[in-house]
């Protein structure tokens, strides 16, 4: 789960991490307040779970408070489109008014948890502002990596390490060793997945700050952390997403134009791998799971129906636990509550009940392709595009 | 022999009397399996099946039963304090189903189990089988299965039933199945298994299912230049999967270049891995390649 920069700001500052002065606003008229309060200039970031925000002119340095007011009213009720998201972009509903940072240098300071490494990985590079995977690619040797044994946590010396290798004056060899500290426990703490601070700010007068910070928690550990569940922000989702999380099902909307329904994420992506191969573009990620009933499947099917960009659907289930002929009567109870929304549909079923799940489907009177295998399934699909 | 699981596995099933416990215990039987003991605490003295008792700990069931392997079906927020307890008790290969556990938990059990000559499968995985020995430890359809000489390995769980449906389809067996699992940390490794496979009499060749996430591929390429005689058949799936998105498997996300499909196929393929073109092709490219190398 993504939070909003402001968000990870307040947590990364409750744990210790200096975050520039600023505070978030929701109307053009809170930014000019929060503006008046920092001085002469200010900087105006419009708060998105999206990167890229610059370039997208999502951020603004602002030299009045009523410059800042005006950046807000125009960042406010828009959406913006950056690289990493769709053309439709995504809502401002909120922008951070912060101070202006002289900026002497911008250093790079993440973590994120590694599974070659098994562990907590702790990554810093001189290269500040720059994507992290672009630094590894073009200058592997710019990139400090530091692993953490889960037992001992990040040790003082792992953290100087870290801070030497940045070359920082001397003044600041112990403040950015402090901070790596503070960020490793905050990491900790909260179960994180990924906490990046890019740019790490070193400032004319001497300061470290985290001047953007991007924070991901893992979904799993959610149960433990009812605080961070709060920080959700559904906006910032595809409302279709949003639909499919609300019954557990794991979907993730795509470019493409066949639906896809599948059982077990690894068969969800050969299908669209599938999909791909037969010279079309799946519309979708989904995975029923497999302890569906008839109720998710049918809940499955409309969330693809529901979706104009879908002009067929691939049925992809190979029973297990989940028996087909549950999935087939999911399909059934979609199809009959919205039959203009019905598009032409290719099933395959393997596994329990496969022969059950098949008759239930060709006994009814939806257009549907009755596939053996997935080079099967390919051709279908190929045939109806 | 197989690998992991054969006739001398003695099971235990942890969270036996839940849902799903109580119910693959029973497919773990009816496929073969000696399942010898349950455990839930607080359940300790029920009888599961004829000659199968429920314990409440774990070092009980392993003195009154010689239980040797353990199936893992506790719930996320306890799962990884099950898995402790199964390793203080001795038991030497667990395999643990449960998806959802916080991956700062597994880190934990990982960092855990490493230098104890304990053999952790997954979290998050189907399980391990060896149909020549009639050994089932997991959730996978057994009835799929075909004795036989291929090994697979695997981060996914259905996608490791279409591959074990396409060789028994075309009538080629397997010695063991395993699934690693699909979170971001696991307790076994591709390289694990391809080093179990390689020293295994009874497997000829190796399947390999990977995906989009991590580098656990590209490690796996080159322990296989270096170290894995049989020939190795390689599937990577999420070619059509955008970056940054996770797929399901809360591994299965694209954060770097490395973590692509098409550069893992490529570490693949450069290690001398005979790779599958398309889903569609797994049980075909191993015939190819068994024909190929004429076994």
């Amino acid at each position: 789960m993504r939070v909003h920069e402001y968000q990870a700001k307040s947590i990364l500052a409750a744990g210790g991490v200096p975050v520039p002065e600023g505070r978030v606003a929701l109307t053009p008229q809170e930014a000019r307040q929060i503006a008046e309060g920092l001085g002469s200039s200010s900087v105006v970031k419009a708060q998105v779970h999206a990167g890229g925000r610059g370039k997208a002119g999502g951020i603004r340095l602002v030299s009045s408070p009523a410059e800042a007011e005006a950046a807000a009213e125009a960042m406010l009720g828009s959406r913006l489109v950056t690289f990493q998201t769709g053309p439709e972009g995504v809502p401002v509903n909120a922008v951070l008014v912060e101070e202006a940072l002289q900026v002497e240098r911008e250093l790079y300071l993440g973590m994120v948890i590694d599974g070659a490494a098994g562990g907590v990985v702790v990554m810093a590079s001189e290269s500040g502002g720059m994507e992290i995977e672009e630094v590894a690619e073009r200058t592997p040797e710019k990139l400090l990596r530091v692993a953490v044994d889960p037992t001992l946590g990040l040790l003082p010396y792992q953290a100087r390490r870290l801070a030497y290798g940045l070359n920082v004056q001397r003044e600041l060899v112990s403040p950015i060793a402090a901070l790596v500290g503070d960020l490793y426990r905050v990491f900790e703490d909260h179960d994180c997945s990924l906490a990046e601070i890019n740019p790490l700010v070193i400032t004319r007068d001497g300061r470290a700050l985290a001047a953007d910070a991007k924070m991901s928690f893992d979904d799993d550990a959610l149960f433990k952390r009812p605080e961070i569940q709060r920080l959700r922000d559904p906006a910032q989702e595809d409302h279709l997403e949003a639909q499919a999380r609300e019954h557990e099902i794991s979907y993730v909307k795509l470019d493409g134009d066949v639906g896809c329904i599948v059982n077990g994420a690894g068969l969800a992506m050969a299908t669209m791998d599938v999909i791909g191969a037969a010279g079309a573009s799946p519309a979708n990620f989904l995975d029923v799971g497999g302890g569906a009933d008839e109720d998710k499947v049918a809940q499955a099917l409309r969330i693809i129906l529901s979706d104009s960009s879908v002009s067929r659907v691939l049925v992809n289930i190979f029973g297990g636990i989940l028996r087909c002929d549950v999935v087939a009567r999911g399909i059934l109870m979609t199809a009959e509550a919205m039959p203009d929304a019905v598009r032409p549909m290719v099933v395959r079923m393997l596994g329990t009940n496969a022969q059950q799940g098949r008759e239930v489907l060709a006994g009814s009177s939806l257009d549907v392709t009755l596939v053996d295998d997935l080079g099967e399934a390919a051709r279908a699909i190929r045939a109806m595009g | 022999m197989s690998i992991l699981v054969n006739e001398n596995t003695r099971l235990l099933v942890q969270g036996i009397t839940g849902r799903e416990g109580s119910f693959h215990a029973r497919r773990c039987m009816e496929y073969g399996t000696r399942l010898v003991a349950g455990v839930t605490p607080g359940r300790g003295g029920m009888a599961f099946e004829d000659g199968v008792s429920v314990y409440n700990r774990v070092d009980q069931a392993v003195s009154e039963t010689g239980a040797n392997a353990s199936l893992v079906f506790v719930p996320p927020a306890f799962a990884a304090d099950a898995i402790f307890e199964a390793v203080d008790a001795g038991i030497s290969t667990i395999v643990s189903i449960t998806e959802g556990i916080p991956v700062m938990d597994t880190v934990r059990v990982v960092n855990n189990v490493k230098d104890k000559g304990v053999t952790f499968v997954g979290p998050n995985c189907p399980g391990v089988i060896s149909p020549g020995a009639r050994c089932k430890v997991g959730i996978m359809p057994g009835a799929i299965h075909l004795p036989g000489r291929i090994g697979v390995v695997s981060r996914s769980g259905t996608l490791t039933y279409e591959a074990v449906g396409q060789l028994t389809g075309l009538g080629i067996g397997q010695s063991t199945c395993v699934g690693i699992g699909g979170d971001p940390v696991s307790g076994t490794s591709f390289i694990d298994i391809l080093r179990m496979f390689n020293d295994d009499s009874d497997t000829d060749c190796v399947v390999m299912i990977g995906e989009i996430g991590g580098t656990r591929e590209q490690e796996a390429a080159e322990y296989i230049k270096g170290d894995v005689s049989k020939p190795v058949v390689a599937l990577i799936v999420g070619r059509s999967a955008p970056a940054g998105r996770r797929m399901g498997h809360a591994g299965a996300i694209i954060t770097g270049r490395a973590a692509r499909a098409d550069e893992k196929i490529k570490a693949l393929a450069s290690a001398g891995a005979a790779i599958v073109p398309s889903p569609a092709d797994i049980g075909n490219t191993v015939q190819e390649v068994m024909g190929a190398a004429k076994l």
